[in-house]
C-alpha cells in the first residue's frame, strides 16, 4: 500500500480529505449549491410579496404599518452577526478557541436579539389587524419574513451547537470548515436581509 | 495496493486550476471590522435617503444600487467569494442569476393576466 493510501486510511476522521474531483472540498461545494437553490426560495417569496404588497384594505397594508427606525436597528444587528461570525472562522483558523467561542455566542445573541425584535414587530402588526390570514399582503409579508426568520433561528441552533463541540474539545483546528460552512449559511441569510429590508421594508409600496 | 488503486482511492487534493490566484488568502479581522463600519454606514445612508422624499424611480435606484453594494461586499469579504475557489463564485451567480431572470418574468406575466 502507498504511503498516500496509508494516510488516507489512516486519518479516520470523516471528511478529511473529502474533496470532489473539482479540487474543493464536497461539504463546501454542497453548501454553495444550496445558498444558490436559496436565492431561487427566496426570490419566490419577495416575488409573491412584490406581486401582493398592495391588495389590503386601506389603512391595514403591511407598508402602513412598518416602523422604519424600529427595522434600521435590526438590520444594523444583523449586519454586526456577520462581523462576529467571520471574526470566530478567523479565530479558530488562528487556533484560539476562547475567542472562537466567544465571537459564536456573540453571533448567537446577535441572532436572537433580531429574533425577538422581529416577534415584536409581528406582535404589534397582529394588535393593529394585519395578520397571515387579513389579506393576501399579509400573508404574503408574514410568510416571507418568517421564513427569514426561521432560516436565522436554524443558524443559532448551529452555532450554539459548534460552541457545544469547542467545549468539548471537539472542534480543532483540522475541523475549522465545520465553522466556515455554519459561517457561509449565517451569512447568506444576512445577505437575504439586505435584500427583504430594501425591496420590502423601504421601497415603497405605490 | 497496486498503483492503479491508489489512484481511485486518493481524493484529488485543491488543484491550481480550481482557486483563484488569491485563494484561501483571507482577509485580516481589521479588514473584517472595515468592511463592517463601511455596511453600517451604507444601512444610515439608506435610511437617510428613505426620508428624503426623492422622486419614486430615483428612490428605487438609490436604494437598489445601495443594497446591491451591501450584498457585494458580504459575499466578497465574508463569504469569502473574492479569494476562494472561483468555481463556488459560478455556482452562487447561477442562483443570483436565475432568480433575477426568472421572478421578473413570472411577476411581468401574471401583472399582464391580472390587468
Amino acid at each position: 500500500m502507498t504511503q498516500a493510501a496509508l494516510a488516507l486510511t489512516a486519518s479516520g476522521i470523516p471528511g478529511e480529505h473529502d474533496y470532489a474531483v473539482t479540487g474543493i472540498d464536497s461539504r463546501k461545494l454542497g453548501m454553495w449549491a444550496f445558498l444558490a437553490s436559496e436565492c431561487l426560495f427566496f426570490g419566490a417569496l419577495i416575488s409573491t410579496y412584490m406581486l401582493y404588497r398592495s391588495r389590503a384594505p386601506l389603512g391595514k397594508s403591511p407598508h402602513d404599518l412598518y416602523d422604519i427606525p424600529y427595522t434600521s436597528v435590526s438590520s444594523f444587528v444583523l449586519l454586526m452577526s456577520s462581523l462576529t461570525m467571520v471574526l470566530a472562522l478567523a479565530a479558530i483558523q488562528r487556533g484560539d478557541h476562547a475567542r472562537l467561542r466567544l465571537w459564536l455566542l456573540a453571533t448567537a445573541m446577535l441572532g436572537m436579539v433580531f429574533i425577538g425584535g422581529q416577534v415584536y414587530e409581528f406582535t404589534v402588526f397582529t394588535e393593529k389587524g394585519l395578520n397571515l390570514s387579513h389579506s393576501v399582503a399579509g400573508s404574503s409579508f408574514f410568510v416571507l419574513t418568517g421564513f427569514h426568520g426561521a432560516h436565522v433561528s436554524v443558524g443559532i441552533l448551529w452555532l450554539l451547537s459548534l460552541v457545544g463541540f469547542s467545549l468539548r474539545d471537539e472542534l480543532p483546528v483540522e475541523r475549522s470548515l465545520n465553522v466556515e460552512i455554519a459561517g457561509l449559511y449565517w451569512h447568506f441569510v444576512d445577505v437575504v436581509w439586505i435584500v427583504i429590508f430594501t425591496v420590502v421594508y423601504l421601497i415603497p409600496s405605490k | 495496493m497496486d498503483d492503479t488503486t491508489t489512484a481511485i482511492a486518493v481524493p484529488s487534493e485543491p488543484t491550481d486550476d480550481a482557486l483563484s490566484p488569491a485563494a484561501h488568502a483571507h482577509p485580516d479581522p481589521a479588514q473584517y471590522v472595515r468592511v463592517a463600519v463601511a455596511l453600517a454606514a451604507i444601512t444610515a445612508v439608506e435610511v437617510t435617503v428613505y426620508y428624503l422624499n426623492l422622486p419614486a424611480k430615483l428612490l428605487v435606484g438609490v436604494l437598489v444600487g445601495l443594497a446591491s453594494i451591501k450584498f457585494a461586499l458580504v459575499a466578497a469579504y465574508f463569504m469569502h467569494l473574492k479569494f476562494d475557489a472561483h468555481l463556488l463564485r459560478r455556482v452562487f451567480l447561477t442562483g443570483i442569476i436565475l432568480a433575477c431572470l426568472v421572478y421578473p418574468v413570472a411577476l411581468f406575466t401574471l401583472k399582464v393576466l391580472f390587468h
